[in-house]
């Protein structure tokens, strides 16, 4: 039995431990407890008052049981009870009871806060201290309205004692970050700032978290504390090894309160003070310098206290981004540690270099430790680690090593875990694209990547990389023979048969010349992948079995057959049926015009951010930076592609969730999916402008050097050929619902009920635009008689601007027979 | 900041539990599991830091709770107890590595190398002890010294 100190025995509390721990199996646990909880609710109960020893002890008893996994429903009151007596120990078991199983009943918290209130106005710091950590612990609503104004004057006083105040400043934190409306620093801030001076070191601690976090919520209010942060440090940062002997640790001079002091100075610019700046940097050379001398002792704990200081340091750094020599030693320090032998400083190395790669001034120098990282990505055993290896690859990632870094990753990826893979292919994908040069590379990646991680290869992947194929030229046939290629593989993954599918419908005839790769050929290829295929997929390829009609004429007899047999026209899934049915008409009655018409070869697409990036950013959260976001904003002033600061990009957000083009919609090719963000002139020549275009606009084809960002605005088209608008309106003939009119800012969708001689159209307006339409009113024309037969009534207008339909405006008719 | 810091024993018992922020029991209890479950299969060749996007099984958790998913644990393994600080991603691994040494060290000065069984029937000292050096999610006091003469004075108290 440990030894158990005079006057604080509470023997009995220990021989029930005991009896707790001897017990041989779970209902004899549960036995002895509820004997022990029948004793103390007797005892509870009783006629004689309990002394404030036995109250401690059976309080404590029933803590502990709380502790063990059972729930206790009475000993609130005896707990609160014991907050007044004037016994430390006793209030010590109270006060922990309470902090421990919080209760909301009024009552209790009114007796709970009286007690605090008369420790806290006590003058002993002990109770004082007590006071004030049950405060910190609970933070209620009803201790902050109650005690909020009362701490700041306790923090600053003259006569508080130290300890008191290091709790005081921590329990202000606690109260100020669950209920910040009732901490008003206002008359306290500049004291607050003060107590970075104070001569205790613990105090300085304390302080140093509640002014963090202030600052953080009002920077201007608190910023002369960077002044004081800056010569704290810089005393602590050059203090003889003798000095703080208390706050010394293993050799080490304050070190947590130096993180913390480094925190501080992350929450604001570099200083304008000249002489304070010149202070800090040199503070951030010796740190650097400290780093490189021999070490004081062999001890971990002694390397671990001084490289935590390092981190922050560094991280201060790179937070400022402004002194290119600090950065680079920054840079060569971490370079250091990548091969050092301990695990921890090799990951924390790879995670902060992570942050240097994304800095102009760094980048160069973190691109040289490539084969380093590339090592480690292969041969290090924590798979954290080797995360880190990968990020750091990503971030360094530029024209002059993307091959070598996209061929390592895709390298990785055949073996990695399956919680990153996704994330890996978000990467590889970005990557690939963004530093194409040769775009056939780029195909060939991606095919990579369908083929080692196909069940992570999410739409917008494979989305991309038809879009890309389809906007260049100069790919296509590529593309072609190469997914024909993949396809031959005995197990082919359901997107490549997707993306296979689709290309080869698209530009199969590129290379139905060689006959190993004829139409027939290609046609049995993909057809043999059919009954594999789940159903978007078998979608899909009917589309491209279609597209093979108009394609290759020689093979419609046979397509048609497979078109015609009972699987498919028969099918039990709707869609599939459908589509057979109608490409096998459209394939009977078309003729070969209007065949080639409607199975037009896809339009490019237009330019806008990828929504492979919004998906990436999504799932590392708004807090991650991703740096190569990072890089974009400071080459071309970034305004699509994820904002430079660590906040969600609504512009992002927002294009993610514009349609990604999906083959059904836009199989008939009659429009591709407008673009984004084009202002409207206007209100009043809004309205003119929206009817008198009477086409979709052509999206422009331009795509700049680097990949998926480009600033050209969309151009307007002249109307498009009559066909177009009589198909629009032909398709009325047998559809109640459909889009009737779309062009860059306006889509109008009909959706009409009919019954006997009832008929109700319903005509929706759909803003495509991001900023609101004013104004906005419709008219509809009927021509002659049909007037008197129709009612009108609009339903409900709103303008909203959106990526969606939000605004709508309904519009009732009937006509009588 | 800290979110909580536990104390765990091979067999996954809790031998102190400290939050910092506001949970269910269910919520604390699952957590507790989740927590035994990634730190205990974790060997010299890992890192002393786990973050939760990492581990298939910390997936789960950042599914469970969507708060979660900035967190990461800092912990290290003292003969058969667990050690676990789970703090911010942005927070600094190495200064909160050697605040759970530095409470060790408390912690074994004050016990007189401190065991599980000090733990267990001192439990509501161990509170004061944590209590005295962290604080609000943050530490409070770092010098060893201070901080046993105060536990020390404590004691003789009544």
């Amino acid at each position: 039995m440990p030894a158990v100190s005079k006057g604080d025995g509470m023997r009995g509390l220990a021989v029930f431990i005991s009896d707790i721990r001897n017990c041989k199996s779970k209902e004899a646990e549960i036995k002895r407890i509820n004997k022990e909880l029948a004793n103390i609710r007797s005892k509870f109960k009783g006629d004689k008052a309990l002394d404030g020893y036995s109250k401690k002890k059976y309080v404590c008893k029933l803590l502990f049981i709380f502790l063990l996994g059972h729930d206790i429903d009475f000993g609130h009151m005896e707990a609160v009870n014991l907050l007044s007596s004037n016994k430390y120990t006793e209030k010590q078991i109270g006060y922990l009871f309470i902090s421990v199983l919080v209760n909301s009943n009024s009552e209790l918290i009114r007796l709970i806060n009286n007690a605090i209130k008369n420790d806290l106005s006590s003058r002993n710091p002990t109770f004082m201290c007590l006071a004030l950590h049950c405060i910190a612990n609970v933070g209620s609503r009803e201790m902050a309205e109650a005690f909020a104004s009362e701490i700041p004057r306790i923090l600053v006083a003259g006569d508080t004692m130290d300890s008191v105040k290091q709790s005081a400043a921590l329990c202000l934190l606690r109260l100020y970050k669950t209920s910040p409306d009732l901490v008003l620093m206002g008359e306290w801030t500049s004291r607050v700032v003060h107590l970075l001076n104070d001569q205790h070191m613990g105090v300085v601690t304390a302080a140093i978290s509640l002014i963090t976090c202030l600052s953080q919520k009002n920077p201007d209010e608190f910023k002369t504390c960077v002044s004081l942060a800056v010569s704290r440090l810089s005393r602590i940062v050059s203090s003889a090894s003798t000095d703080l002997q208390d706050y010394t640790y293993y050799f080490v001079p304050a070190p947590w309160l130096s993180c913390k002091l480094l925190r501080l100075l992350q929450c604001y610019p570099p200083p304008e003070d000249g002489a304070v700046k010149g202070r800090l940097v040199e503070c951030l050379e010796t740190i650097l310098n400290k780093a490189q001398e021999p070490p004081k002792s062999k001890k971990v704990q002694h390397s671990n206290a001084k490289n935590a200081i390092l981190f922050e340091a560094i991280s201060l750094i790179i937070h400022y981004d402004s002194e290119p020599n600090l950065l680079v030693r920054a840079c060569n320090q971490l370079g250091q540690f990548l091969q050092h032998r301990e695990t921890n400083l090799r990951y924390l190395a790879l995670e902060s270099m992570c942050t240097l790669a994304s800095s102009e001034f760094s980048h160069e120098a973190v691109k040289t430790h490539i084969e380093t990282v590339i090592n480690a990505l292969k041969t290090e055993r924590d798979v954290s680690v080797r995360q880190r290896a990968a990020d750091l690859l990503y971030a360094m990632c530029d024209r002059s090593n993307a091959k070598q870094i996209v061929a390592e990753m895709l390298s990785y990826l055949e073996t990695a875990d399956y919680s990153i893979r996704e994330e890996m292919v978000l990467k590889v994908a970005i990557l690939a694209e963004k530093y194409a040069v040769d775009y056939s590379w780029y195909v060939d990646t991606i095919l990579n990547l369908i083929r080692i991680a196909g069940d992570y290869v999410s739409e917008e992947v494979w989305y991309r990389v038809i879009q890309i194929v389809i906007n260049r030229d100069d790919v296509q046939g590529y593309a072609a023979k190469t997914v024909f290629e993949a396809l031959q593989a005995p197990a082919c993954h359901e997107n490549m048969v997707k993306v296979g599918g689709y290309i080869l419908g698209e530009f199969g005839n590129l290379i139905a010349g060689d006959p190993r790769s004829s139409p027939l050929v290609q046609f049995n290829l993909l057809h043999s992948k059919f009954h594999l295929c789940s159903v978007p997929t078998r979608a899909l390829l009917l589309s491209a079995y279609i597209k093979f009609i108009n394609l290759f004429p020689e093979t419609k007899a046979t397509i048609q057959e497979v078109l015609r047999c009972d699987s498919q026209i028969r099918n039990s899934d709707v869609e599939l049926q459908q589509r057979a049915v109608e490409y096998l008409k459209l394939s009977s009655i078309a003729s070969t015009d209007v065949l080639a018409t409607v199975l037009e070869e896809m339009p490019p697409f237009p330019e806008r951010e990828s929504s492979i990036l919004a998906k990436l950013k999504k799932k590392k959260g708004p807090g991650a930076v991703s740096v190569t976001e990072l890089e974009d904003n400071k080459r071309e002033g970034g305004e699509l592609n994820g904002g430079g600061d660590r906040g969600p990009d609504t512009a992002a957000m927002a294009a993610s969730n514009a349609s990604t083009p999906s083959p059904s919609a836009d199989l008939l090719g009659i429009r591709s999916a407008a673009p984004v963000g084009a202002p409207p002139a206007s209100t009043g020549s809004l309205l003119v402008d929206v009817f008198s275009e009477a086409g979709p606009a052509a999206p422009s084809a331009a795509v700049n050097d680097d990949g998926f960002l480009s600033s050209a605005p969309p151009s307007e088209d002249p109307a498009p050929p009559l066909s177009e608008a009589d198909e629009l309106l032909n398709k009325f003939v047998c559809k109640n619902n459909g889009v009737l009119f779309e062009n860059q800012l306006l889509q109008i969708g009909i959706k009409s009920e009919y019954r006997q001689n009832l008929g109700r159209m319903y005509l929706f307006y759909g803003n495509k635009t991001s900023v609101q339409f004013a104004s906005f009113t419709t008219t509809v024309s009927c021509p002659g008689d049909l007037q008197s037969h129709i009612l009108f009534v609009p339903l409900c207008s709103e303008t909203k601007p959106s990526n969606r339909i939000t605004q709508w405006k309904a519009i009732t008719s009937s006509l009588s027979p | 900041m800290i979110r909580f810091i536990l104390i765990q024993n091979r067999a996954g018992k809790t031998r102190l539990a400290k939050w910092y922020m506001q949970f269910d029991d269910d919520e604390k209890q699952k957590l507790i599991e989740e927590v035994h479950a990634v730190v205990t299969v974790r060997d010299a060749k890992h890192t002393n830091f786990v973050e939760v996007w990492d581990q298939l099984v910390s997936y789960a958790l950042s599914v469970l709770f969507p708060q979660f998913r900035n967190f990461k644990i800092i912990y290290r393994r003292y003969a058969g107890l667990y050690f676990c600080i789970c703090v911010d991603v942005t927070d600094n691994n190495l200064a909160y590595l050697e605040g759970i040494h530095n409470f060790v060290e408390v912690l074994n000065e004050y016990f007189h190398n401190v065991c599980e069984l000090d733990l267990v029937f001192n439990f509501y000292k161990v509170y004061t002890v944590v209590d005295e050096m962290f604080l609000a999610g943050e530490i409070r006091e770092t010098s060893q010294t201070k901080v046993l003469k105060q536990l020390l004075m404590l004691q003789s108290l009544e």
